[in-house]
C-alpha cells in the first residue's frame, strides 16, 4: 500500500474477541493510520458448534430447541422459520389460531429485538446504562408474556409445524393487548430522548454509509438494507403465513447511515404495533392452536418421514432474511439441514462501511448492523 | 412473473447456445464450467434480474458426488427463487466463484470451502471462516469422524 511509503506508520490492532462492544466473541483485525481504518478483516467462529451437523443427526422436531440458541434474542422467529421449512417439505397445514399466535409472537420478537438493539447502540456510543435500561425495562414485559405462553423467557421452543406447541393461558391475550396499547407511549418517550437529540445526530449522521447498489449486491437484508432505501421486506414479497391480511407499511431510509438504521428500526416497531393490534383483534377464539397433522408429528417425531425433496423456507426475522434449507431422503432425520443467517451475511459489508472512518465509528457501525454471534457462528 | 423452471431452461438455452441444462426436482442443474455464464445471464437479463444470492450451500453425497446449491432471488423485480445446482466430484471439487458477480456469496463460499472442502476459483479471499487455520478435514462431510471427547489425551500438557 502506498501509505507505507509516506512517513505515516500503520498499526495493526485486534479489536476483540473479549471486548464488550463486539457483541459477543467477535474479532476485527484492523489496520490503522492514526485513528483512521485502512483495512478491516472480521474473524469469527469462536462460538461455532456445528449446529447443522447436530441437526442432521436428530429428528426434525428435535432441532427446535437448538434454533432458540441461534439468535438468542429472537427465539420465537427462529422457531417460525424452521417450522415454515418443515411445513413446505412435509405438506403440513397450519391451524387458524396457530397462524395468528405465530404472527403475534414473531412481531413481539421484532419489538423486543429492535428495542434492545437501540439500547445497545446507545451504549456503544457512550451513553452508558440509561437508554439500555429503559429498553430492557420494556423488553422484560415482553419476556414475561413469552414466559407465560411457553414456560421460558428466552429459549421459548414454542412454534411447531402446524401451529404452536400449546395454546396461550386464558388471560394472556388481554395482557398482550395491554402491552401493545402501552408500547407507543414508551416509543414516544424513547424518541423524545433520542430522535431529535443533537449529540446523537452529530454522532450518527453520515457515519457508515452503505450505498444502495452495494447493499443489494452484498445480499444484505433486514433493517440494514431498508435503511439504504431498498424496499425489500419478505413479509410483503413472499406474503408467507397470514401477513397479507394485515395492513402495514415498510419504512425506508434515504441516506443509509447509522442514524437511518436507528430510525428505520423505530418506525418498524410502530408498524409491528399496528400488525399486533390487528392480529390481537382478529384472532379466532375457539380453534385449536395446532392442526391435527402437526399434533401427530409433535407426539411422535420419529414417525415423520417427509417425501424425498428439498425445501427452502425463509422469513423476515428482526435482523434480516432467516432461511432454512432442508433436504429429505425419506428418513426421520434431515439429510441436509442448513441455516442462512442474516447476521452472518450482513457482516460482509462491515469493511466497506468502516473504511476511512475512525475507530470509535467502527464500534457504532458494528452495533448498527445488529449481529448476534450465536447466529453468525452457528 | 418468473417463468416455470422448464420455460426458464429453454429461455436460458436460447440465450446461451452450447450450455447444457437439466431440470431436476425444483432445481436447475448446471455444469461446473457454465456456472459463471448462467449466473451472469440470470443477473444481467432484464426479465430475470436475479440480483441477490440468498443462500449458497453444499450437499455431500458419498461416495462420489458433491452438490453446490444456489438460491437466487430478484430484489428489483421481487421474484424468485431460482435454485441452481452444480454437481461436482467428491474428491477435489472445484467450481468457479460467483463472488465477482454477487458480493453476498463471499462469506457463504468461504463457509462451504471450510466445512465441505469445495474450492472456489476466483474468490478474492478464500480462507477458513468458522474453523481455525490449521484445522484438518471438513466437518460437514458425511464421513467426518469427530474427535472423541472422552478419550484420554496422548500426552500430558508440557
Amino acid at each position: 500500500m502506498s501509505l507505507q511509503a509516506a512517513d505515516a506508520q500503520l498499526l495493526e490492532v485486534s479489536l476483540g474477541p473479549q471486548h464488550p462492544s463486539t457483541h459477543g466473541v467477535f474479532r476485527m483485525n484492523v489496520t490503522l493510520d492514526g485513528e483512521t481504518i485502512v483495512k478491516l478483516k472480521p474473524v469469527m467462529g469462536y462460538l461455532h458448534r456445528n449446529h447443522e451437523q447436530i441437526g442432521e443427526r436428530i429428528s426434525y422436531i428435535a432441532s427446535f430447541p437448538f434454533t432458540d440458541r441461534l439468535d438468542y434474542f429472537c427465539a420465537m422467529s427462529n422457531n417460525f422459520g424452521l417450522a415454515l421449512a418443515i411445513e413446505q417439505l412435509g405438506g403440513i397445514p397450519v391451524s387458524e389460531r396457530g397462524e395468528y399466535l405465530r404472527v403475534i409472537m414473531a412481531e413481539l420478537t421484532r419489538l423486543l429485538n429492535h428495542t434492545a438493539v437501540t439500547g445497545f447502540l446507545l451504549n456503544d456510543m457512550g451513553a452508558f446504562g440509561t437508554p439500555l435500561l429503559y429498553a430492557f425495562r420494556e423488553r422484560e414485559k415482553i419476556l414475561d408474556l413469552f414466559e407465560a405462553a411457553s414456560g421460558s423467557r428466552m429459549m421459548c421452543n414454542y412454534v411447531r409445524p402446524g401451529g404452536v406447541r400449546q395454546d396461550v393461558p386464558p388471560e394472556w391475550l388481554r395482557q398482550a393487548r395491554q402491552l401493545v396499547d402501552g408500547y407507543p407511549r414508551f416509543l414516544d418517550e424513547f424518541e423524545r430522548l433520542l430522535t431529535e437529540n443533537e449529540i446523537i445526530r452529530q454522532r450518527t449522521q453520515r457515519v457508515g454509509i452503505l450505498p444502495k447498489e452495494l447493499a443489494v449486491n452484498a445480499g444484505v437484508t433486514g433493517p440494514l438494507l431498508r435503511a439504504s432505501g431498498v424496499n425489500y421486506d419478505i413479509r410483503k414479497v413472499d406474503g408467507y403465513s397470514i401477513y397479507p391480511r394485515f395492513g402495514f407499511k415498510v419504512p425506508l431510509g434515504t441516506v443509509g447511515d447509522v442514524y437511518d438504521r436507528y430510525y428505520v428500526r423505530i418506525l418498524e416497531m410502530r408498524e409491528s404495533i399496528t400488525i399486533l393490534q390487528q392480529a390481537l383483534k382478529d384472532i379466532p377464539e375457539s380453534s385449536p392452536a395446532i392442526s391435527p397433522k402437526g399434533q401427530a408429528l409433535v407426539r411422535a417425531p420419529r414417525t415423520f418421514r417427509p417425501p424425498k425433496g428439498e425445501a427452502y423456507g425463509r422469513i423476515e426475522a428482526p435482523k434480516g432474511e432467516l432461511g432454512f434449507f432442508l433436504v429429505s431422503d425419506g428418513s426421520p432425520q434431515p439429510y441436509r439441514y442448513h441455516i442462512r443467517s442474516p447476521s452472518f451475511v450482513n457482516l460482509t459489508v462491515l469493511e466497506d462501511m468502516c473504511l476511512g472512518q475512525k475507530v470509535a465509528d467502527t464500534i457504532i457501525i458494528l452495533g448498527s448492523i445488529d449481529i448476534v454471534m450465536g447466529e453468525v457462528d452457528r | 412473473m418468473l417463468p416455470s423452471l422448464e420455460e426458464l431452461r429453454v429461455a436460458l438455452q436460447g440465450l446461451l447456445p452450447g450450455v447444457s441444462l437439466v431440470v431436476e426436482g425444483n432445481a436447475l442443474v448446471v455444469e461446473a464450467k457454465d456456472v459463471i455464464a448462467v449466473c451472469r445471464c440470470l443477473k444481467d437479463t432484464e426479465r430475470f434480474g436475479m440480483d441477490y444470492v440468498a443462500n449458497l450451500t453444499a450437499i455431500d453425497y458419498p461416495p462420489d458426488r458433491m452438490e453446490v446449491v444456489y438460491h437466487l432471488y430478484s430484489m428489483g423485480k421481487k421474484q424468485g427463487p431460482v435454485a441452481l445446482k452444480v454437481k461436482l466430484p467428491r474428491t477435489n471439487p472445484i467450481v468457479d466463484s460467483v463472488t465477482p458477480i454477487w458480493r453476498g456469496a463471499e462469506f457463504q463460499e468461504r463457509e462451504v470451502y471450510d466445512l465441505y472442502g469445495v474450492t472456489f476459483t476466483g474468490h478474492p479471499d478464500l480462507r477458513r471462516i468458522l474453523m481455525w487455520d490449521g484445522f484438518e478435514g471438513h466437518p460437514m462431510r458425511k464421513d467426518y469422524v469427530p474427535e472423541d471427547q472422552d478419550a484420554p489425551e496422548a500426552a500430558p500438557h508440557p
